[in-house]
């Protein structure tokens, strides 16, 4: 092992070196050294875009990928969780983070469904033999109908809203945004403190096979989105 | 290049918008030989509108066929013999999208091979005072209607040099539009190049000959009698399939239907 | 549970295989040029049909998407600075996101060729003790055909895309960068997976039908116990954002996120262009590239990560920067504007030669116009086949406007058609004998048209034929014009050229 990492880093810094050395002789003709002066950029970062109801364009666009959302109150938010953990068609149990609202696990754990926490972490046969996770979010797009997740306590690490089939997934009113820029902005504190992102828009699907968009492949193939709208 | 529509010229009246205008024809060398009627068309449209027409016998060709076949150095001779036939006209008028398109962008980038900065200079000027017919009658003469007469069911084919590298947009539509007794149909899949590209069609004849097919059989399902386009290459194409498919559909240029007035 | 790891013969060619082999030994090396090759494509009908279906579908998608974005052609013009700003100082910024990559726990390795490339990834699987990967898709590593490469170190790369699953199990190639197996129709996926599944791991169901759902969803079943067993996954990366360090993958299924969360180990082979400055550049591309690739306001699942996560997906992480010919193209002040690229595959959703000569035609993973623009820049135009695919072009321009990037790709095509005009005049040896026909052509015009005296004599030539025929040429075979004709008629050229008509009726001109 380290062998062998003596040797790729050997020949690392030959191609390294050799690489450096082409871009510097194929870029001799630039002789301003300053990416700013060199080449402007004429763009202003973070703009959102006017919409008249930036949540109801949001929900619209999401279920324009088939997904299904539900608009509610703040004090209703845990009934609304085990409503769509039924609706989605999970009978026994769920995957939760362990930073997820204890309402919420206390309301799930109450209508009877197992709410198992990531906390020692579930291992991957277990998440596989899960019928569905329970997380919050960090951001809503309307333009785009994403939802972004930044993976901190209440969203659980990427695996669990990956391999669960169903994700039952809680955003605030005051999280959505109109645009790109906008949710970039606002994630970006978290990728600085080294956390990961996953933007979800809709559930799994491809469009591999004839072009035509089918839902469902490996990721979550069905998504319930909870919008709480006095949030 | 800004260019101030309508009556450019104090003697222009309305309906001689070109009115002691002088423009200078580059008749291109596939309409020189292959199709001397519709350089007759373009004089014909240019005279009526007012308009003093020279050819400048030393013109040849704009260059294309060397230059898109990626002999530059073959092409200068072209773009020298374009420049000495038209340098001094404010106006040069070609009936062709491709090879406006090739003069306007391609000699100046033939010119910098040559890195003769006099040259390039007089090429970077020269260049641009050429027009395809459609940009000369709507942007400089500012006529639509040029009193044409067509008693025809018609489709036109948007070539791909005038559409995208020249952007005529509607300009050839709004050309046809008032043009006298003429039906005109919407073509099926009309951005899509009719497969001609110059040597293209000889090079990769198969693929020139699939795409070819593909436009002649949207041009049949539009059940004109003619199609209509800016560029007699594109046309010779299109036209050579319909032919070999007996359809009895016939390729037009778009400057023999303006041409055509009610009294022919 | 599942299956394991085995060789089998079957559809192999008689050799002992961990993944199905490509035909043609998956290679484009030794293939017939693009005018040769694209004979025998044109004829596969049901190709044909497949292609300009799921073209038009594209097509028209991209164009609705597009149009509902207010500010599309400034968010082209924003894409195309940033990129250039990165090409024009490469080093400045791959030096950037090194250190923030190293930073973040990654081990960074550089790799001049597509050979290093790939053995950087065998000798961490072997390092790691792996014996199979899964991966996500990546042109990159098909440029560098790391899974034959893989499988000679006996190691199984198992593609995971439903697209690329198709091809590898089809003992195909991949016909599009976007849509790799755009040429199959759902039958014949149907039936690559009922005949093939069941030699490589969990059966396809024996009921599966030809509807989409049902065949996701047998590759969904098929993979799973792939995505569990995996200890290591390869991937490339659509994004590498050098403030933060951070990788983007831009995806549909969720495949690509099982591989960047489930493995211990990830691999990720990335080109040296494929740097953004910022972790704010990301906003310009996140709104160009679902729109412009799929023509979706947005892809299903975008992931971003800055190397290691503490309890969060894989902890030993490496990147590999390829250069593999991108600094040939780098030193081209024409060709570079192709390093904007972005690999959304609108160019070749546009493309009429692409779509009607489909993928494997071209000699490369990367077809339609950016691969012809990019492909003989990469690999220079020694070979024929790479020689031809500048010509694979009817110059139409229908990619360049379609472009996030704005591409000008009939500008570069151009200037490769020169490139390869000069090679193929500094080659004294190896011309076949239409190069010599044509360069005597092109020697011909240039003295033609350069002197009006010469091509009013040419004239009379053509005046003279004119008189002679005097009717439509039919499919006769006249050897310069045999290809003309062998599927198009032509009148005759007139008696009179214009330049006579004008002598005639005007008397004036000179």
């Amino acid at each position: 092992m380290s062998a062998q990492q003596t040797e790729m880093s050997a020949r690392d810094t030959a191609a390294r070196a050799e690489i450096f050395a082409r871009i510097r002789r194929g870029t001799a003709d630039i002789t301003d050294k300053n990416p700013e002066t060199d080449t402007p950029i004429n763009w202003t970062y973070g703009g959102g875009i006017e919409m008249e109801d930036v949540v109801g364009t949001f929900v619209q666009k999401v279920i324009d990928y088939s997904a299904t959302v539900v608009r509610v109150k703040s004090a209703d938010v845990a009934q609304a969780v085990v409503e769509g953990l039924k609706a989605t068609g999970a009978r026994m149990n769920t995957a939760v983070p362990a930073g997820l609202d204890a309402d919420w696990i206390y309301a799930i754990r109450a209508a009877g469904l197992e709410a198992r926490v990531d906390d020692p972490q579930l291992s991957k046969e277990t998440l596989n033999e899960t019928e569905a996770v329970v997380t919050a979010a960090a951001c809503g797009v309307a333009d785009t109908g994403t939802i972004v997740l930044t993976h901190v306590a209440d969203q659980g690490r990427r695996a669990l809203t990956l391999v669960p089939d169903r994700h039952v997934c809680v955003v605030l009113a005051s999280q959505v945004v109109s645009d790109v820029p906008e949710a970039v902005q606002i994630v970006k504190p978290a990728v600085q403190e080294g956390h990961p992102l996953t933007w979800i828009s809709g559930g799994s699907a491809t469009s591999d096979i004839e072009l035509s968009r089918v839902d469902g492949v490996h990721g979550p193939r069905t998504l319930y989105v909870i919008v709480v709208d006095d949030a | 290049m800004t260019t101030i529509p309508a009556a450019a010229s104090s003697t222009a009246t309305l309906d001689k918008p070109g009115g002691g205008m002088t423009v200078g024809l580059f008749i291109t060398c596939i309409n020189d030989v292959m199709f001397p009627q519709t350089g007759e068309a373009v004089v014909k449209i240019l005279e009526r509108l007012g308009c003093t027409v020279e050819f400048p016998r030393a013109q040849t060709c704009c260059g294309q066929m060397t230059t898109n076949s990626g002999y530059f150095e073959e092409s200068i001779p072209a773009v020298k013999q374009y420049v000495k036939a038209f340098s001094g006209y404010d106006y040069v008028v070609a009936p062709s999208g491709s090879c406006t398109g090739a003069v306007r962008e391609q000699h100046p980038m033939l010119a910098r091979e040559t890195g003769d900065t006099g040259f390039i200079r007089e090429v970077d000027e020269v260049s641009q005072h050429l027009y395809d017919l459609p940009e000369f009658l709507i942007d400089i003469l500012g006529v639509e209607d040029v009193g044409a007469y067509f008693p025809h069911r018609v489709t036109y084919h948007p070539s791909c040099h005038g559409r995208r590298f020249l952007k005529l947009g509607d300009k050839p539509a709004r050309l046809l539009s008032h043009v006298k007794g003429m039906t005109l149909v919407p073509l099926p899949m009309e951005e899509q190049c009719c497969g001609f590209g110059g040597t293209f069609c000889i090079k990769n004849s198969d693929m020139s000959a699939a795409m070819a097919a593909d436009k002649a059989r949207h041009i049949r399902e539009t059940d004109a009698e003619y199609v209509i386009a800016g560029d007699n290459s594109c046309l010779m194409n299109i036209g050579g399939v319909l032919s070999r498919q007996n359809s009895g559909v016939k390729a037009i240029h778009l400057a023999e239907i303006l041409a055509n007035t009610e009294e022919d | 549970m599942g299956t394991e790891l085995r060789r089998i013969t079957e559809g192999n060619h008689g050799v002992a295989r961990l993944t199905p082999a490509p035909d043609n030994g998956g290679t484009f090396l030794g293939m017939p040029k693009f005018q040769k090759a694209v004979k025998t494509e044109l004829e596969l009908n049901v190709q044909r049909k497949n292609m300009r279906n799921a073209t038009t579908t594209i097509r028209n998608k991209r164009a609705l998407r597009v149009s509902e974005s207010p500010d599309w052609e400034e968010v082209r013009e924003a894409a195309t600075e940033i990129k250039n700003r990165v090409s024009r100082h490469l080093d400045y910024y791959l030096e950037q996101a090194e250190k923030s990559l190293t930073a973040h726990g990654v081990h960074v390795h550089w790799a001049r060729d597509g050979q290093e490339a790939n053995q950087i990834v065998a000798d961490i699987a072997k390092a790691k003790g792996v014996d199979e990967v899964v991966k996500i898709k990546s042109i990159t590593t098909q440029e560098t055909d790391l899974n034959e490469y893989l499988e000679e170190q006996g190691i199984a790369a198992w593609e995971t895309d439903l697209a690329e699953l198709i091809v590898q199990l089809g003992h195909d190639r991949p016909s599009h960068i976007v849509v790799p197996a755009i040429h199959r129709n759902r039958a014949e996926v149907r039936e690559i997976f009922l005949r093939e599944m069941k030699n490589y791991g969990r059966p396809a169901p024996e009921d599966v039908s030809e509807n989409p759902p049902e065949l996701a969803n047998a590759a969904r079943l098929h993979l799973r116990e792939k995505f569990l067993r995996a200890k290591m996954a390869v991937s490339g990366a659509n994004f590498v954002l050098a403030d933060t360090g951070s990788l983007v993958i831009v995806e549909s299924e969720g495949n690509g996120r099982m591989c960047l969360t489930l493995p211990d180990t990830l691999v990720s082979m990335v080109g040296i262009e494929k740097i953004l400055p910022s972790f704010d550049d990301l906003e310009v591309f996140l709104k160009l590239l679902p729109r412009s690739a799929t023509g979706e306001r947005m892809n299903p699942y975008n992931s971003v990560w800055s190397g290691v996560t503490d309890g969060d997906g894989p902890q030993e992480q490496h990147v590999i920067f390829m250069d593999n010919g991108r600094t040939d193209v780098l030193a081209d002040a024409v060709g570079r504007e192709v390093l904007r690229c972005i690999r959304c595959a609108s160019c070749i959703n546009t493309c009429p030669v692409y779509e009607r000569a489909g993928g494997h035609a071209y000699g490369s993973v990367y077809p339609g116009p950016i691969g012809i623009s990019l492909t003989p820049q990469l690999r220079g135009v020694e070979d024929p086949v790479d020689r031809a695919m500048p010509y694979a072009c009817s110059l139409c321009g229908a990619c360049n406007e379609v472009c996030p990037v704005k591409i000008p790709f009939t500008d570069i095509i151009l200037h490769l058609r020169h490139r390869v005009a000069q090679a193929e005049k500094a080659d004294r040896f190896g011309a076949d004998k239409e190069g010599t026909v044509e360069r005597n052509l092109m020697k011909t015009a240039g003295w033609v048209l350069g002197d009006a005296k010469h091509f009013e004599k040419v004239q009379i030539a053509t005046r003279g034929a004119g008189k002679v025929l005097k009717r439509p040429l039919g499919p006769i075979p006249v050897p310069i014009a045999e290809r003309w004709l062998k599927y198009r008629d032509v009148e005759v050229p007139p008696t009179d050229t214009f330049r006579t008509w004008w002598k005639k009726n005007r008397q004036e001109g000179e």
